[in-house]
């Protein structure tokens, strides 16, 4: 179906629309994992002022879990609820016996840290399920397609976007509407403040920690179906869910979700229509060997434009500095 | 007509909602000790701040040497003689007393793309330090680390440091705050013989300090001036008596 | 010139030692220590450019790696083309990496802590995807270079021992500039505003101005390092100026002590070190271990900031009554 077309100058571009809209549906769903990453990862930056790189292995450790409890037991949801108890689990440890010894020292010690947490659980995934990925294969209902009109869609990937925007709510819910939100958004913006309070405030920090952790993996268990899990999966995602948390706004989980949307949808549709746009004021030769290296960078370009325009982010969480 | 180096019109400041300066008007006379005094919360830190540079105000001007410096930049201001200390001590701590002062000669004498020659064996730099060291009786601390002197010990430094620029005004924010009765009547004693160098604004909470050094007095409330004028005037004004040293005597 | 202290002396004979490594290296029959040696003292060089800002001006560079690249293909590149003049190549290095860290710097000198973190993060990756993507060069597979960067005879990299003094020479070099710099007006500068910019505002020095120099310079000192890396491994790829390559750097320069003079040399020497025998230890627990070398590594990695502060130069210098660690 070639429908419209673009008019630009005296070029067009034949616009595919089952093409297009197959990109928003990933651009959507790549937002939502990230989604899922960032807002733990914002609120752990936020509230206890503590750069995580080894978010991400969280993500791996999700994806592991699941995989293992899917191959033994054939069930995905079973799969999934374990995984979700375990990564709950490890992140809880991983406060207690590390990150909380931190959180007063500079970012420095973070890096450091946690740069060794991702060589540390790397190798243990390696060590436990060795080298190679592990697939995990999907149930029958959601492996098939969905037709809709002429368009084709995966059903999987629904599932994926709709198990994001589900998270998404029900952590919107809490943290507009319960007592932990309504710490979690004063932690954010004004720490003292909630120690003001006497709130328990370890147990707080452990709280986030573990459920940043647990949303970090269902986002592994999400993706590992397609991309089955694999040692390091979480390292390259980890750093464009900084870039969401920089461009959302430290600390902020609205933030967090608009950025991680415009992100995903950024660098899909970079990636496949940045060829096309550049071929209306490039050379096909140039356009074609300048578009990819440029729809990867478009996502750091966005966020170096931010914190040199609106270094607080675009939306920074209520009442701070 | 009085040589007046430092004149202040119409300055606003406000954060948000909060207007931390309402058109506040000052003049301090060469030569002087001016201090400004004032309730807690009436502005007088963010008064030095934006006279310093470290604070943009929202509007109006600051004349320094009848020169307009409200747009300069806070180390075009310190190289052109008006040096601040601060409230709370704010030194290069893991530096010695004599590197510290040396930092603060650095920043007034020429620029520092100066990149091979080590700075100790500047001996001109090394002696200009150590002047301003013994003129606030430091002399003998000056290899100490500056974090393991005693706190007096850190409000003299500051007043060193802002000294070895070689100002021709000095802010200084609340020198005596924290010290004993003893280091505050120390203190005391520098300022007057810093006196006979450098024009002085002061802000200080110790009122038996601020009488004995002061030749001029504002009061500053609400990040307004209420009154300027001579120790003896000012102690006989009843509206500051009300809105200000009737609250601290009552 | 060298601190008159115990560590000092001790680094004293380890400079020594290593300017006759060669000679050792020979007479003991073991020519791939001097490999090791070689890649050790490369990163040196990288990790003390490092050092410079990070342990002297407290900027924490998450994308240093990015320079080690630059350097790198400022050698590969031309050698693409059959260009192996060296001069061509070190200028080259020199002017791209200082034009790179001069325009980024703009930028990143504007933020402070987690932002410049993540700033510089955000700049090496560009960097990283744009060598990927160059596929002329490459791309994800790299460029192998086959002819080392030409000098006139007496200054050649030809041999192993050559390009060694090559590498040797220009970290005494590097570590003789960083020496000079932080002790002179304009280190000291640096040095201040790493504990207290306002206050060096405040005193006169528009610190702006300063700190994005100290930023050129370290980048460009790297750019050498990764144009000697391009020379030594004659195989280049954007793998180098990764992120966790970045990461790696930092443990270095933490690891030897940050902000002391020598703890990028030790720190580098025990990195290279720990690469290349933490796996045969590992074989000796179990064999088919000696793939999880990197598990003590991070274990390591995490005491060390847990527990060891200071690094290894650290507890060398309480042995000292003055240590140096400003």
């Amino acid at each position: 179906m070639q429908g419209a077309f673009f008019n630009f100058s005296r070029k067009t571009i034949p616009v595919d629309w089952n093409l297009l809209i197959t990109q928003l549906m990933n651009g959507l769903q790549l937002g939502l994992l990230l989604f899922l990453l960032a807002s733990g990862l914002t609120l752990i930056f936020g509230i206890m002022d503590f750069i995580n790189l080894s978010h991400g292995s969280f993500y791996m450790i999700g994806a592991y879990f699941c995989g293992t409890v899917v191959s033994v037991t054939g069930s995905l949801i079973a799969g999934i609820v374990v995984a979700l108890i375990c990564t709950f689990a490890i992140g809880a440890i991983v406060e207690l016996v590390i990150a909380r010894r931190l959180y007063r020292s500079d970012h420095l010690d973070h890096v450091l840290v946690t740069f060794g947490l991702i060589l540390i659980f790397d190798t243990l995934v390696h060590m436990i399920w060795g080298a190679a990925g592990m697939a995990i294969p999907l149930p029958e209902i959601l492996n098939g397609q969905l037709h809709i009109g002429t368009l084709v869609l995966p059903t999987y990937r629904l599932v994926i976007i709709c198990s994001g925007l589900l998270v998404a709510a029900i952590l919107f819910v809490l943290v507009t509407r319960t007592r932990l939100g309504m710490l979690i958004r004063a932690g954010a913006s004004n720490r003292t403040m909630v120690e003001a309070l006497g709130v328990n405030i370890n147990k707080l920090f452990l709280i986030v920690f573990a459920i940043g952790a647990t949303m970090s993996g269902f986002a592994g268990m999400l993706i590992a179906p397609i991309t089955e899990a694999s040692i390091g999966m979480g390292n390259e995602i980890i750093i464009i869910a900084f870039v969401v948390v920089i461009v959302g706004g430290i600390g902020s989980v609205k933030g967090a979700f608009f950025a991680a949307l415009i992100i995903g949808l950024m660098d899909t549709i970079g990636r496949s229509y940045l060829d096309d746009l550049l071929k209306l004021s490039l050379s096909a030769e140039v356009a074609e060997t300048a578009a990819p290296a440029l729809s990867a960078m478009l996502v750091y370009i966005l966020m170096a434009a931010v914190l040199a325009f609106r270094p607080q982010g675009l939306f920074p969480p209520a009442g701070s500095k | 007509m009085t040589d007046s180096i430092l004149k202040v019109t119409a300055l606003n400041k406000s954060f948000g909602g909060i207007h931390a300066t309402r058109d506040l008007h000052l003049e301090v006379t060469r030569g002087d000790i001016h201090a400004i005094i004032g309730p807690n919360g009436a502005g007088k830190t963010t008064l030095i701040s934006q006279l310093s540079g470290q604070l943009k105000p929202s509007s109006g001007s600051i004349e320094f040497e009848r020169k307009d410096i409200t747009r300069l930049t806070t180390a075009k201001r310190a190289r052109s003689g008006l040096a601040r200390s601060f409230q709370i001590t704010s030194v290069v701590m893991p530096l010695t007393l004599l590197e510290n002062v040396m930092l603060a000669v650095q920043g007034t004498s020429g620029h520092s793309f100066r990149f091979w020659k080590p700075v100790k064996q500047d001996q001109q730099m090394v002696s200009a330090a150590m002047n301003s060291l013994t003129e606030v009786g430091l002399q003998d601390r000056a290899d100490k680390i500056a974090a393991e002197v005693s706190h007096g010990e850190q409000r003299q430094l500051e007043v060193a440091m802002a000294l070895a620029m070689k100002p021709r005004l000095l802010l200084l924010d609340e020198p005596m705050a924290g010290m004993g009765v003893e280091e505050s009547q120390h203190m005391v004693d520098i300022l007057k013989k810093l006196k006979e160098k450098c024009t002085i604004l002061l802000i200080e909470h110790d009122m038996d300090a601020v009488f004995k050094l002061a030749d001029q007095l504002s009061v500053l409330v609400d990040g307004h001036i209420i009154a300027s004028n001579t120790v003896e005037n000012i102690r006989a004004n009843q509206e500051v008596q009300r809105a200000y040293l009737g609250e601290q005597h009552a | 010139m060298l601190p008159a202290s115990n560590s000092g002396r001790v680094y004293a004979v380890l400079l020594i030692l290593l300017g006759m490594a060669p000679f050792i290296t020979s007479w003991i029959d073991q020519p791939f220590y001097l490999d090791l040696l070689s890649r050790a003292l490369i990163l040196a060089i990288a990790a003390s450019s490092l050092n410079l800002i990070l342990g002297y001006g407290g900027m924490v560079s998450l994308g240093h790696a990015a320079y080690l690249g630059i350097g790198a293909y400022c050698v590969g590149i031309p050698a693409y083309y059959d260009i192996y003049n060296g001069w061509i190549h070190l200028g080259l290095t020199i002017v791209v990496s200082a034009s790179f860290a001069f325009l980024t710097g703009l930028i990143i000198l504007r933020t402070k802590a987690v932002y410049f973190i993540m700033i510089t993060l955000a700049f090496s990756q560009m960097v990283y995807f744009t060598f990927v993507s160059l596929e002329e060069y490459g791309g994800d597979d790299g460029l192998v270079i086959y002819l080392r960067s030409e000098f006139p005879s007496w200054l050649s990299m030809e041999g192993a021992t050559a390009l060694y003094y090559w590498i040797f020479g220009a970290l005494v070099l590097t570590l003789l500039v960083i020496y000079r710099l932080v002790y002179s007006r304009f280190g000291r500068v640096i040095v201040g505003s790493k504990f207290n910019e306002e206050r060096m505002q405040s005193l006169g020095f528009n610190t702006y101005r300063y700190r994005l120099t100290c930023y050129v310079i370290s980048g460009v000192l790297c750019g050498i390092a990764g144009m000697l890396l391009g020379n030594f491994t004659s195989f280049i790829s954007p793998e180098m100026m990764g992120w966790t390559r970045s990461g790696e750097l930092i443990f270095m320069v933490v690891m030897g002590g940050a902000s002391s003079f020598f703890g990028p040399l030790i720190g580098t020497s025990a990195f290279v070190f720990l690469e290349q025998y933490l796996p045969e230890i590992m074989k000796t627990i179990n064999p088919s271990w000696h793939e999880y070398w990197h598990l003590p590594f991070g274990v390591l990695l995490v005491c060390l900031v847990l527990f060891g502060k200071g690094g290894i130069h650290g507890w060398l210098s309480r042995f000292d009554k003055d240590g140096d660690v400003k």
